[in-house]
This record gives C-alpha cells, sequence and structure tokens, in this order.
C-alpha cells in the first residue's frame, strides 16, 4: 500500500500536466487522464525504471447514456516486478475516435476488436478492427445500454428455405423487469411522488 | 519454366474434435506449412456480461460456472471476492477453507482435461480413460457440496452456501491419499513417452518479453519461465497460510507447460490436504443478515428472519457505488472481474476477464512456421475453454 501512494506521488509529479485525477483505493491506483494523453502515459507506466508495468490485463468500457461524454474507456495494467495494478480510464464522445494500444501491447489487439464489437467504439491505427464475438453480419453494439437484452433479430433454421435465417425476435411474453426495490427505502417513482407532495406543502 | 504456386486456406472447425469446442481457425497454408492463422470466436457467445448487468448479484453467480465449465468454483469465487471488497465484509475461516478446497478440486479437475486431451491430441487414448474417471469422482465432491455436478452455483459473497455434508471431508482426503499414484500413473504413460515428446518438445515457444506482451498468464506465462502465481503474490482468502510451491518452465513450450500442469496437480493436492486438516467447525457465511439468508429453521421462528429471506431473494442485497477489479488465479491463467456498483442490487457493468482470450489471441504468433500437424498440439496446451474465451 505504500508503495502504491510512492508510485502515485511519482506519477502525479512526473506526468504533472497529463494526469486529471488519481485515488488509491482496493489497493489499486486508478489514474484518469484526457484521451490525448493515452499513448504517452502508457508508454511511460511501461518503461519507467520505477513502475513497469509490463502486461496490460484488459481493455473496456463502461457506457453511461444520460452524460455528456458517453463512454469511459478503462485499461487495467499489472506491473509484476512491483506486484502493483493500475487501473487507467478517460470519457469519450460517442462518436469520437480513439488511439490503438496494439503499438506498444500485441494482446491490445483482440481486447480493443471486442470493445468495438461490443460498444462500437472506434481505433485509430487498429491493424485489424472486425467484429470479434458477435455474429457474422451482425448489427448494433449488444453492451450499449440502449440495446435490449433480448435483442434484435434472431436465427433458425427453415425448413421452407432450407436454410438458416435471421428474422425479427418474437416472444410470447416480452422480459419483465421488475422493481423490487423497497418503496420505504425510495424507488424513482415514490421519490418523486413525494418530493411533489413537498412541494405543494 | 515458372510454376505459380498459390497457398491454401484451411478451415478447421468450428466442428473438429481437436479444436476443443467450438473454434473456427482459418489457415493459410504453405504446403504443410502454416503461413498464418486467423481465429474466429463468438460462437458460443451467450452475452453473459448483459445478463449480469439485468440481475441482481446473487442471480449472477451461476453465469460464472458457465465460463470456464470444467473449474466452475473458481470464476464464482473472482465474483464472490470482487463483492466482498465492495461490501467490506469478512468470511468466515471455515468458508474460506471450503471454498479454497474446492478451488484446488477445480485446478485438478482442469489440468486433468487438459493434460489429458492434449495427450489425446497428440495420439495416446489411455490418458484420457483414465484422468476422466478421476475427474468423474471429484465432480462427485462438487455435487455433495453444491448438489450439481458441474454447474455448482455454491460460493456466495460472505461466505459459501451450505455447509459440506457429513463423510465428504473424509472422501476428499480418502482421495488426496490415492490420487498421487494417479498422477505417476499418467507420467509414466506421457513425461518420456517418445512419442508425446517428439510431438510437444520444441513446439510453440513462448519467449518471457512475448508471454508478458501477450498478457499470458497461469501457466503460460509461469512455463516461460516468469515465477508469477497470483495465490502467492497477491493472495486471497487462506491462501497465505498453505504452503504450496509455484512450478515454473524453463523452455516455454508444449512440453514445459504439460509439465507445469502436472506439478500444479501434485501441489493442488497438497492444499487440499491442508485445509482438510486445518478445517474446524464454524459458520460457513457471513453473520450479516443483509447480505446471506437466514437458515431454514429462523425462517420458521424469527420474523426479521423472514423478511430478510423475502427481502434477498426478491430485491437481494445492495452493493455500495464503488468500481473494482478483483482477480484470483483460476486453473487456467488470471480470471478477473471489474465491477462497477451504482448502490443497487444489480451490477451497474461486469467485466470478465478470460485469461484463454488472450491466449487464444496469440495462436498466430505462435503456429507461424510450424507444421499443420502441430496445430492441435499447440491449441491443446493453450488449454482452451470456449465458455469463457466467448463469455
Amino acid at each position: 500500500m505504500e508503495n502504491l501512494i510512492n508510485l502515485e506521488k511519482k506519477i502525479n509529479s512526473e506526468l504533472a500536466s497529463k494526469i486529471k485525477k488519481t485515488e488509491c483505493k482496493h489497493g489499486q491506483l486508478y489514474i484518469e487522464i484526457d484521451k490525448e494523453d493515452l499513448i504517452d502515459v502508457t508508454l511511460f507506466i511501461k518503461t519507467n525504471k520505477n513502475s513497469k508495468f509490463k502486461q496490460l490485463i484488459d481493455i473496456t468500457v463502461v457506457d453511461y447514456p444520460e452524460k455528456k461524454l458517453r463512454f469511459k474507456i478503462v485499461y487495467l495494467f499489472l506491473s509484476h516486478e512491483f506486484n502493483q495494478r493500475i487501473i487507467l480510464s478517460y470519457f469519450i464522445n460517442e462518436n469520437e475516435m480513439i488511439s490503438s494500444l496494439t503499438s506498444i501491447f500485441p494482446s491490445a489487439n483482440w481486447m480493443e476488436r471486442e470493445v468495438f464489437d461490443m460498444y462500437g467504439v472506434n481505433f485509430k491505427d487498429h491493424p485489424d478492427l472486425r467484429r470479434i464475438l458477435t455474429d457474422y453480419g451482425f448489427t448494433g453494439h449488444p453492451l450499449r445500454k440502449d440495446f435490449p437484452l433480448t435483442g434484435h433479430s434472431e436465427v433458425r433454421y427453415s425448413e421452407e428455405e432450407k436454410k438458416v435465417i435471421n428474422e425479427p425476435v418474437k416472444l410470447e411474453q416480452n422480459y419483465r423487469n421488475f422493481d423490487y426495490e423497497s418503496p420505504w427505502e425510495g424507488t424513482k417513482y415514490i421519490k418523486s411522488q413525494s418530493t411533489d407532495n413537498d412541494k405543494k406543502n | 519454366m515458372t510454376k505459380k504456386i498459390k497457398n491454401l486456406n484451411l478451415n478447421f472447425g468450428p466442428q473438429h474434435p481437436a479444436a476443443h469446442g467450438v473454434l473456427r481457425l482459418i489457415l493459410e497454408l504453405d504446403g504443410e506449412v502454416v503461413e498464418k492463422a486467423d481465429p474466429h470466436i463468438g460462437l458460443l457467445h451467450r452475452g453473459t456480461e448483459k445478463l449480469i448487468e439485468n440481475k441482481t448479484y446473487m442471480q449472477a453467480v451461476p453465469y460464472f460456472d458457465r465460463l470456464d465449465y470444467v473449474a466452475p468454483m473458481n470464476q464464482e469465487h473472482a465474483f464472490a471476492l470482487a463483492i466482498e471488497k465492495i461490501l467490506k465484509i469478512d468470511v468466515p475461516i471455515r468458508a474460506q477453507y471450503i471454498r479454497v478446497m474446492f478451488c484446488e478440486i477445480g485446478r485438478i479437475l482442469s489440468h486433468i482435461l487438459n493434460v489429458t486431451t492434449q495427450a489425446l491430441d497428440v495420439g495416446a487414448l489411455t490418458p484420457s480413460l483414465w484422468g476422466f474417471e478421476e475427474r468423474e469422482t471429484l465432480m462427485t465432491f462438487y455435487e455433495r457440496a453444491s448438489g450439481s455436478r458441474l454447474h455448482a452455483n455454491y460460493f456466495r459473497a460472505g461466505g459459501v452456501h451450505q455447509d459440506l455434508p457429513a463423510g465428504l471431508e473424509n472422501d476428499i482426503a480418502q482421495f488426496c491419499e490415492k490420487f498421487p499414484k494417479i498422477i505417476n500413473d499418467l507420467e509414466n504413460l506421457l513425461t518420456d513417452n517418445r512419442i508425446f515428446k517428439q510431438r510437444n518438445v520444441d513446439i510453440g515457444i513462448v519467449s518471457k518479453v512475448d508471454a508478458l506482451d501477450y498478457s499470458f498468464s497461469g501457466v503460460m506465462l509461469r512455463g516461460s519461465g516468469v515465477p508469477w502465481d497470483l495465490r502467492k503474490s497477491q493472495p486471497y482468502d487462506c491462501y497465505e497460510q498453505m504452503e504450496f510451491k509455484v512450478p515454473v518452465g524453463k523452455n516455454g513450450d508444449c512440453y514445459d507447460r504439460y509439465l507445469c500442469r502436472i506439478e500444479e496437480m501434485k501441489e493442488s493436492v497438497s492444499i487440499i490436504k491442508q485445509c482438510l486438516s486445518k478445517m474446524e467447525k464454524g459458520p460457513i457465511k457471513s453473520l450479516d443478515g443483509k447480505i446471506t439468508p437466514p437458515s431454514k429453521k429462523d425462517i420458521k421462528q424469527s420474523m426479521e428472519a423472514l423478511i430478510h429471506h423475502f427481502k434477498l431473494f426478491t430485491e437481494g442485497y445492495r452493493v455500495p457505488k464503488d468500481e473494482i477489479y478483483t482477480a484470483v488465479e483460476a486453473p487456467k491463467g488470471e480470471f478477473g472481474v471489474y465491477l462497477i456498483s451504482d448502490g443497487s442490487s444489480k451490477p451497474y457493468k461486469c467485466k470478465i476477464r478470460a485469461p484463454g482470450f488472450s491466449h487464444l489471441q496469440s495462436m498466430d504468433y505462435l503456429i507461424r512456421g510450424h507444421m499443420l500437424a502441430d496445430v492441435p498440439a499447440v491449441l491443446g496446451s493453450l488449454d482452451i475453454v470456449f465458455g469463457e474465451v466467448d463469455r
């Protein structure tokens, strides 16, 4: 933990202009940066002799549809030498391009393909940006919050046409999302009612 | 006269016994030499992460069994640890021993499957017949503890679902006495076997630097000589109290990875024994009624317990707003859960970091320049299970 605080100080002092926010919790270092500084910061933490984050563990995105900067891009790094983890993140708009890490970490290739597939985030200079997990010919980005859980189309074998066909999802019953949250602790509708009442009073 | 020679494109899988599931591998061949490999994955994609976002924390646990379905409880462990860290709850010591014990059983399950099917891929049938008998025994232990051979749904945030049934501890102890002999038998068949060595030694070599660059973890990393094991370096639950060695390879080829797995099974047996000897009677889940369900007996007698039970199985417990990444040393490597909670009873985001994903990604790098016949050997030593690669 002490080492982590030292690391936090060091990164803050050496990359001062590039770091927006740092925080130490759960034994990990959380860093927020600007989109443009990704390559510089990554290269620094990978090559600096006091950090040596030689491994990119994963890349992922968090979708906040109601925010102006909708996507939070998250990179997880691991340093074997110092036994530390960094969680690096920045926010982008829906249609922004971001830089690819494939030139620094070859393993970023599939991770970025997955991000592109699941969230529709585009990468600059990616050698081979194709869909990876979804079906051939799939449209949409399934992990976005506005993509329905049941999806848009389903696949079946058609006896008449003698081939596999895609057709819109037909469900006997729609997916029901019950609101179990206790009313006395304030779900949305109760809260809005009570605040309305407060206003009237 | 010059003749134009065209490279041959070969479609390996998705229905090929050596593809270990549904891998479609498009190989570009020059004669018998592989020029390029392009794995197409996603044929088993079920949208686990999307489903978890729509389920309460307790309902999300079974999805973890279905990732790496040969070692289900190791995955549940990562998810349980992530929630426990956010909620800051303590796990009773007996529950920790039970969890560690079943994680090691999972490791043996996974390694038996991998070692024997790798042997099968290069032409040896007997190991798989012997090994699967032992897997069956281990799965009955799973069944007796959780009620299910494969999809256990046994670990909970705060402990495990229920206590071990009478007699199980004895039977596991007996198994530990018997099992080392089985490992020896397997080793007699394979370790010095001329054909097995010809097919695996110096095949699919990974250097230390490349292993790090390609995000390898677990045996893939240790086989290349990096002594890194999350159970040692970032211990979770009661691994700190366990004594075990971390076997490390030298050459980073398929054969070294096989040897690492064999040695790891022996260490796992020793960890199980230590758990059994240290285990004492006691609670098996957190005593916080807001997180773990009450016992059947309490529900009949206490109004509060009844309310807790009802609330837990409808609304579920709430997890305060936080962001965390937790990783465990699953049999295949670093299995991680990146969890974002928003204060409700459902995760806002749950990214699953599967070790097999990065391993399979390096297929092109590993196989380039090798012969077509080496493809199954390399694929076998990567230890791929499509449940976790495709999620």
